[in-house]
Protein backbone atom coordinates (compact mmCIF):
# COMPACT_ATOMS: atom_id res chain seq x y z
CA UNK A 1 0.00 0.00 0.00
CA UNK A 2 1.09 3.41 -0.53
CA UNK A 3 1.02 6.13 2.41
CA UNK A 4 1.33 9.91 2.10
CA UNK A 5 1.91 11.76 4.90
CA UNK A 6 2.60 15.73 5.11
CA UNK A 7 4.45 18.55 6.65
CA UNK A 8 7.17 17.28 6.04
CA UNK A 9 5.66 15.87 2.99
CA UNK A 10 7.01 11.86 2.68
CA UNK A 11 5.64 8.55 0.74
CA UNK A 12 5.73 4.86 2.62
CA UNK A 13 5.55 1.72 1.08
CA UNK A 14 3.70 -0.86 3.15
CA UNK A 15 2.87 -4.51 2.75
CA UNK A 16 -0.60 -5.05 3.00
CA UNK A 17 -3.60 -6.14 4.02
CA UNK A 18 -2.67 -4.41 7.21
CA UNK A 19 -5.72 -3.37 10.08
CA UNK A 20 -5.25 0.31 10.57
CA UNK A 21 -3.77 0.16 14.10
CA UNK A 22 -1.46 -2.30 12.98
CA UNK A 23 0.01 0.30 10.24
CA UNK A 24 0.07 2.91 12.94
CA UNK A 25 2.32 0.26 15.04
CA UNK A 26 4.33 -0.50 11.98
CA UNK A 27 5.77 3.17 11.61
CA UNK A 28 6.04 3.55 15.87
CA UNK A 29 2.91 6.20 15.09
CA UNK A 30 0.99 7.06 18.11
CA UNK A 31 -2.78 6.62 17.48
CA UNK A 32 -3.38 9.37 19.93
CA UNK A 33 -1.63 11.84 17.75
CA UNK A 34 -2.13 10.23 13.92
CA UNK A 35 -5.51 9.52 11.79
CA UNK A 36 -5.69 7.28 8.97
CA UNK A 37 -7.27 8.80 5.93
CA UNK A 38 -8.86 7.21 2.51
CA UNK A 39 -10.37 9.46 0.12
CA UNK A 40 -12.16 12.26 2.29
CA UNK A 41 -13.04 9.29 4.96
CA UNK A 42 -11.84 8.85 8.23
CA UNK A 43 -10.80 5.03 8.31
CA UNK A 44 -11.36 3.54 11.98
CA UNK A 45 -8.40 1.26 14.15
CA UNK A 46 -9.56 -2.31 12.89
CA UNK A 47 -10.96 -0.74 8.91
CA UNK A 48 -8.30 -3.60 7.03
CA UNK A 49 -6.13 -1.61 4.41
CA UNK A 50 -5.44 -3.93 0.98
CA UNK A 51 -1.85 -4.14 -0.33
CA UNK A 52 -3.23 -1.87 -3.63
CA UNK A 53 -4.84 0.70 -1.21
CA UNK A 54 -3.79 3.98 -0.67
CA UNK A 55 -4.20 6.37 2.39
CA UNK A 56 -2.94 9.34 4.25
CA UNK A 57 -1.72 9.54 8.02
CA UNK A 58 -2.20 12.79 9.33
CA UNK A 59 -0.55 13.90 12.45
CA UNK A 60 -2.79 16.02 14.82
CA UNK A 61 -0.55 18.13 17.22
CA UNK A 62 -0.67 21.42 16.22
CA UNK A 63 0.81 24.42 17.96
CA UNK A 64 4.25 22.70 17.94
CA UNK A 65 6.99 21.19 15.99
CA UNK A 66 9.91 18.56 16.84
CA UNK B 1 -16.34 -2.06 15.09
CA UNK B 2 -20.21 -1.09 15.89
CA UNK B 3 -21.08 1.97 17.02
CA UNK B 4 -22.31 1.57 20.46
CA UNK B 5 -25.46 3.57 20.09
CA UNK B 6 -27.06 3.24 16.92
CA UNK B 7 -24.74 -0.56 16.12
CA UNK B 8 -24.03 0.66 12.34
CA UNK B 9 -19.91 0.75 11.62
CA UNK B 10 -18.04 3.35 13.40
CA UNK B 11 -15.56 5.69 12.31
CA UNK B 12 -13.98 6.24 15.12
CA UNK B 13 -12.70 4.66 18.51
CA UNK B 14 -12.60 6.46 21.37
CA UNK B 15 -10.68 4.32 23.99
CA UNK B 16 -11.10 7.19 26.46
CA UNK B 17 -14.97 6.60 27.23
CA UNK B 18 -14.50 2.95 25.93
CA UNK B 19 -16.73 3.41 23.19
CA UNK B 20 -16.81 3.88 19.18
CA UNK B 21 -19.05 6.06 17.23
CA UNK B 22 -20.77 6.20 13.54
CA UNK B 23 -20.39 9.87 12.00
CA UNK B 24 -23.73 10.71 13.34
CA UNK B 25 -23.29 10.26 16.81
CA UNK B 26 -19.92 11.06 17.31
CA UNK B 27 -21.09 14.31 16.23
CA UNK B 28 -23.80 14.39 18.89
CA UNK B 29 -20.99 13.48 21.53
CA UNK B 30 -19.15 16.18 20.23
CA UNK B 31 -21.28 18.54 20.35
CA UNK B 32 -22.38 17.42 23.88
CA UNK B 33 -18.72 18.03 24.82
CA UNK B 34 -19.36 21.73 24.04
CA UNK B 35 -22.61 22.77 25.37
CA UNK B 36 -21.04 20.80 28.75
CA UNK B 37 -17.94 23.03 28.48
CA UNK B 38 -19.98 26.46 27.90
CA UNK B 39 -22.57 25.51 30.40
CA UNK B 40 -19.90 24.48 33.49
CA UNK B 41 -18.17 27.29 32.71
CA UNK B 42 -21.24 29.98 31.70
CA UNK B 43 -18.87 30.95 29.08
CA UNK B 44 -21.39 33.04 27.20
CA UNK B 45 -25.51 32.65 27.08
CA UNK B 46 -27.34 31.32 23.95
CA UNK B 47 -28.33 35.25 22.76
CA UNK B 48 -24.90 36.85 23.23
CA UNK B 49 -22.79 37.36 20.25
CA UNK B 50 -19.30 35.44 19.65
CA UNK B 51 -16.62 37.06 18.47
CA UNK B 52 -14.41 33.43 17.08
CA UNK B 53 -10.33 33.81 16.70
CA UNK B 54 -9.42 32.10 14.03
CA UNK B 55 -6.13 30.98 12.65
CA UNK B 56 -6.79 28.88 9.64
CA UNK B 57 -6.23 25.31 11.17
CA UNK B 58 -8.22 22.98 12.35
CA UNK B 59 -9.35 23.83 15.89
CA UNK B 60 -10.81 27.04 15.19
CA UNK B 61 -12.49 26.36 12.16
CA UNK B 62 -14.13 23.18 13.89
CA UNK B 63 -14.95 25.63 16.93
CA UNK B 64 -16.45 28.25 14.82
CA UNK B 65 -18.49 25.79 12.28
CA UNK B 66 -19.69 23.97 15.52
CA UNK B 67 -20.88 27.03 17.57
CA UNK B 68 -22.14 28.40 13.93
CA UNK B 69 -24.04 24.97 14.14
CA UNK B 70 -25.77 24.92 17.76
CA UNK B 71 -27.60 27.99 16.77
CA UNK B 72 -24.92 30.60 18.22
CA UNK B 73 -23.95 33.47 16.86
CA UNK B 74 -21.00 34.19 15.27
CA UNK B 75 -18.46 36.39 13.45
CA UNK B 76 -15.01 35.25 12.46
CA UNK B 77 -11.59 37.18 13.72
CA UNK B 78 -8.81 36.52 11.49
CA UNK B 79 -5.01 38.57 12.35
CA UNK B 80 -3.26 37.79 9.20
CA UNK B 81 0.52 38.42 11.02
CA UNK B 82 2.53 38.30 7.62
CA UNK B 83 4.09 35.71 7.90
CA UNK B 84 4.92 34.49 3.94
CA UNK B 85 3.02 31.97 2.22
CA UNK B 86 1.90 30.71 5.60
CA UNK B 87 -0.74 33.65 6.19
CA UNK B 88 -1.82 34.25 2.86
CA UNK B 89 -2.76 30.15 3.03
CA UNK B 90 -4.34 30.33 6.17
CA UNK B 91 -6.12 33.57 5.04
CA UNK B 92 -7.22 31.58 2.21
CA UNK B 93 -8.40 28.77 3.94
CA UNK B 94 -10.53 31.11 6.51
CA UNK B 95 -11.79 33.10 3.93
CA UNK B 96 -13.21 30.30 1.71
CA UNK B 97 -14.44 28.59 5.00
CA UNK B 98 -16.29 31.66 6.39
CA UNK B 99 -18.23 32.37 2.30
CA UNK B 100 -18.95 28.43 1.76
CA UNK B 101 -20.98 29.06 4.90
CA UNK B 102 -22.12 32.63 4.65
CA UNK B 103 -20.67 33.52 8.10
CA UNK B 104 -19.24 37.08 8.83
CA UNK B 105 -15.18 37.62 8.66
CA UNK B 106 -13.06 39.88 9.74
CA UNK B 107 -9.51 40.71 8.99
CA UNK B 108 -6.85 42.43 10.66
CA UNK B 109 -4.06 42.42 8.38
CA UNK B 110 -0.53 43.25 9.92
CA UNK B 111 0.90 44.61 6.72
CA UNK B 112 -1.21 47.21 6.30
CA UNK B 113 -1.87 48.61 9.74
CA UNK B 114 2.33 48.56 10.63
CA UNK B 115 3.82 48.22 7.42
CA UNK B 116 5.38 45.19 8.89
CA UNK B 117 4.90 41.47 9.68
CA UNK B 118 5.21 39.55 13.02
CA UNK B 119 8.72 38.99 12.70
CA UNK B 120 9.71 41.71 12.01
CA UNK B 121 7.83 43.37 14.42
CA UNK B 122 9.23 40.90 16.91
CA UNK B 123 12.53 41.97 15.90
CA UNK B 124 12.23 45.46 16.35
CA UNK B 125 11.41 45.24 19.69
CA UNK B 126 13.68 42.78 20.80
CA UNK B 127 10.82 40.36 21.89
CA UNK B 128 10.48 36.45 21.01
CA UNK B 129 8.07 36.10 17.94
CA UNK B 130 6.03 33.89 20.07
CA UNK B 131 5.86 36.77 23.27
CA UNK B 132 5.26 39.73 20.75
CA UNK B 133 3.05 37.62 19.06
CA UNK B 134 0.89 36.87 21.90
CA UNK B 135 0.97 40.81 23.06
CA UNK B 136 -0.27 41.73 19.66
CA UNK B 137 -3.31 39.13 19.81
CA UNK B 138 -4.60 39.64 23.11
CA UNK B 139 -4.69 43.75 21.86
CA UNK B 140 -6.48 43.04 18.59
CA UNK B 141 -9.05 40.58 20.17
CA UNK B 142 -9.85 42.88 22.85
CA UNK B 143 -10.11 46.13 20.55
CA UNK B 144 -11.81 44.37 17.86
CA UNK B 145 -14.64 42.82 20.41
CA UNK B 146 -15.28 46.38 22.22
CA UNK B 147 -15.37 48.07 19.13
CA UNK B 148 -17.92 45.89 17.56
CA UNK B 149 -19.84 45.32 20.55
CA UNK B 150 -18.74 41.77 21.37
CA UNK B 151 -18.73 40.88 24.97
CA UNK B 152 -16.86 37.65 24.79
CA UNK B 153 -13.96 35.89 22.38
CA UNK B 154 -13.30 32.14 21.86
CA UNK B 155 -10.66 30.45 20.63
CA UNK B 156 -10.10 27.15 19.65
CA UNK B 157 -7.50 26.00 22.55
CA UNK B 158 -8.49 21.68 22.70
CA UNK B 159 -7.61 19.26 25.40
CA UNK B 160 -4.15 18.79 24.53
CA UNK B 161 -3.14 22.79 23.93
CA UNK B 162 -4.71 23.48 27.46
CA UNK B 163 -3.38 19.86 29.51
CA UNK B 164 0.16 20.53 27.57
CA UNK B 165 0.78 23.92 28.64
CA UNK B 166 -0.67 22.91 32.38
CA UNK B 167 1.94 20.18 32.31
CA UNK B 168 4.99 22.43 31.01
CA UNK B 169 3.54 25.11 33.91
CA UNK B 170 4.00 22.47 36.55
CA UNK B 171 7.37 21.11 35.56
CA UNK B 172 8.45 24.15 35.62
CA UNK B 173 6.99 25.74 39.19
CA UNK B 174 5.20 28.95 36.98
CA UNK B 175 2.80 29.70 39.71
CA UNK B 176 1.33 33.00 38.23
CA UNK B 177 0.75 30.76 34.90
CA UNK B 178 -1.00 28.40 37.32
CA UNK B 179 -2.57 30.89 39.24
CA UNK B 180 -4.21 32.22 35.44
CA UNK B 181 -4.41 29.18 33.36
CA UNK B 182 -8.41 28.54 32.65
CA UNK B 183 -11.18 27.62 30.23
CA UNK B 184 -12.31 31.44 30.69
CA UNK B 185 -10.50 34.17 31.58
CA UNK B 186 -11.97 37.53 33.39
CA UNK B 187 -13.77 40.63 30.98
CA UNK B 188 -12.07 42.72 33.70
CA UNK B 189 -14.94 44.31 35.21
CA UNK B 190 -16.45 45.00 31.68
CA UNK B 191 -13.66 47.43 30.31
CA UNK B 192 -12.69 43.70 28.91
CA UNK B 193 -14.06 40.92 26.23
CA UNK B 194 -14.50 37.82 28.22
CA UNK B 195 -12.10 35.16 26.98
CA UNK B 196 -13.49 31.26 26.67
CA UNK B 197 -12.35 28.16 25.29
CA UNK B 198 -15.03 25.54 24.31
CA UNK B 199 -12.88 23.06 23.23
CA UNK B 200 -11.21 22.50 26.50
CA UNK B 201 -13.01 19.35 27.17
CA UNK B 202 -11.59 17.67 23.23
CA UNK B 203 -8.27 16.14 22.48
CA UNK B 204 -6.35 17.23 19.77
CA UNK B 205 -7.04 13.70 17.86
CA UNK B 206 -11.20 14.45 18.14
CA UNK B 207 -10.68 17.91 17.02
CA UNK B 208 -9.19 16.23 14.12
CA UNK B 209 -11.63 13.40 13.42
CA UNK B 210 -14.71 16.48 13.62
CA UNK B 211 -12.83 18.61 10.86
CA UNK B 212 -12.26 15.60 8.21
CA UNK B 213 -16.09 14.34 8.86
CA UNK B 214 -16.91 17.93 8.48
CA UNK B 215 -14.97 18.73 5.26
CA UNK B 216 -13.33 21.07 7.19
CA UNK B 217 -10.90 22.54 4.46
CA UNK B 218 -8.07 23.93 7.31
CA UNK B 219 -3.73 24.52 6.83
CA UNK B 220 -2.18 21.76 7.98
CA UNK B 221 1.59 23.67 7.81
CA UNK B 222 2.17 25.17 11.16
CA UNK B 223 3.22 28.75 12.20
CA UNK B 224 7.21 28.26 10.84
CA UNK B 225 7.82 30.58 13.82
CA UNK B 226 6.08 28.32 16.31
CA UNK B 227 9.29 26.95 18.20
CA UNK B 228 6.67 24.89 20.38
CA UNK B 229 9.25 22.09 20.43
CA UNK B 230 8.81 21.66 23.99
CA UNK B 231 5.18 21.57 24.04
CA UNK B 232 5.00 19.48 21.41
CA UNK B 233 7.71 17.02 23.79
CA UNK B 234 4.71 18.00 26.51
CA UNK B 235 2.23 16.98 24.09
CA UNK B 236 4.11 13.24 23.11
CA UNK B 237 4.58 12.55 27.37
CA UNK B 238 0.72 13.31 27.64
CA UNK B 239 -0.39 10.75 25.06
CA UNK B 240 2.06 8.16 25.62
CA UNK B 241 0.31 8.62 29.55
CA UNK B 242 -2.96 8.41 27.95
CA UNK B 243 -2.73 5.42 25.86
CA UNK B 244 -1.39 3.48 29.16
CA UNK B 245 -4.69 5.06 30.67
CA UNK B 246 -6.86 6.12 28.37
CA UNK B 247 -8.76 9.21 29.32
CA UNK B 248 -5.40 10.13 31.98
CA UNK B 249 -5.33 13.75 29.92
CA UNK B 250 -8.99 14.77 30.60
CA UNK B 251 -8.84 14.19 34.25
CA UNK B 252 -4.96 15.59 34.71
CA UNK B 253 -6.80 18.92 33.33
CA UNK B 254 -10.14 18.39 35.18
CA UNK B 255 -8.39 17.87 38.50
CA UNK B 256 -6.52 20.92 38.55
CA UNK B 257 -9.73 22.78 37.69
CA UNK B 258 -11.22 21.59 40.59
CA UNK B 259 -8.47 21.97 43.04
CA UNK B 260 -7.34 25.51 41.54
CA UNK B 261 -8.99 27.44 43.88
CA UNK B 262 -7.74 25.78 47.06
CA UNK B 263 -4.51 25.46 45.64
CA UNK B 264 -3.34 28.77 44.03
CA UNK B 265 -6.14 31.06 45.74
CA UNK B 266 -6.16 33.91 43.46
CA UNK B 267 -5.88 37.28 43.70
CA UNK B 268 -8.31 39.66 42.66
CA UNK B 269 -6.55 39.89 38.69
CA UNK B 270 -7.96 42.77 37.72
CA UNK B 271 -5.86 45.26 35.96
CA UNK B 272 -6.76 48.67 37.97
CA UNK B 273 -5.51 50.83 35.06
CA UNK B 274 -6.24 52.00 31.79
CA UNK B 275 -3.62 52.57 29.37
CA UNK B 276 -3.47 56.18 28.35
CA UNK B 277 -2.67 55.48 24.31
CA UNK B 278 -5.24 53.21 24.08
CA UNK B 279 -7.50 52.95 26.56
CA UNK B 280 -7.50 48.91 27.01
CA UNK B 281 -7.16 48.11 30.71
CA UNK B 282 -3.75 47.07 31.84
CA UNK B 283 -1.28 47.34 35.34
CA UNK B 284 0.74 50.17 34.60
CA UNK B 285 0.11 53.60 32.64
CA UNK B 286 0.53 52.40 29.19
CA UNK B 287 0.29 48.83 28.16
CA UNK B 288 2.34 46.30 27.00
CA UNK B 289 0.86 46.40 23.29
CA UNK B 290 1.50 49.93 23.34
CA UNK B 291 4.92 49.98 24.69
CA UNK B 292 5.75 46.96 22.08
CA UNK B 293 4.22 49.59 19.27
CA UNK B 294 6.68 52.40 20.50
CA UNK B 295 9.47 50.82 20.08
CA UNK B 296 8.62 49.28 16.86
CA UNK B 297 8.25 53.06 15.63
CA UNK B 298 10.94 54.59 17.20
CA UNK B 299 13.45 51.69 15.73
CA UNK B 300 12.22 51.76 12.13
CA UNK B 301 12.01 55.51 12.18
CA UNK B 302 15.40 55.87 13.63
ZN1 LIG C 1 -24.31 5.80 15.83
ZN1 LIG D 1 -2.34 50.55 25.22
Amino acid sequence: MLIKMYNPSKEIELKGPKPVFAILAKLDLSREAHLVISGDELLPDDAVVPDDGEIEIRSVISGGRR
Amino acid sequence: MKCRRCQIPAVIKLPRHNTAFCRDCFEDYLHNQVLKAISANKMFKKDEAILVAVSGGKDSLALWHILNKLGYQTVGLYLNLGIGSYSELSQERTETFAKGRGLELIVQNYRKTYGLGIVEIAKESARPPCSACGTMKRHHFNRIAMEKGFSVVATGHNLDDEASRLFGNLLNWQRPYLEKQSPTLSDNGGKWARKVKPLYRLPEREMAAYAILNRIDYILEECPKSKGAKMFVYKEALNKLEIASPGRKLAFYLGFLKEKAQLFPSRIEENPNTCGECGQPCQDETCGYCRLVARVKTKVMS
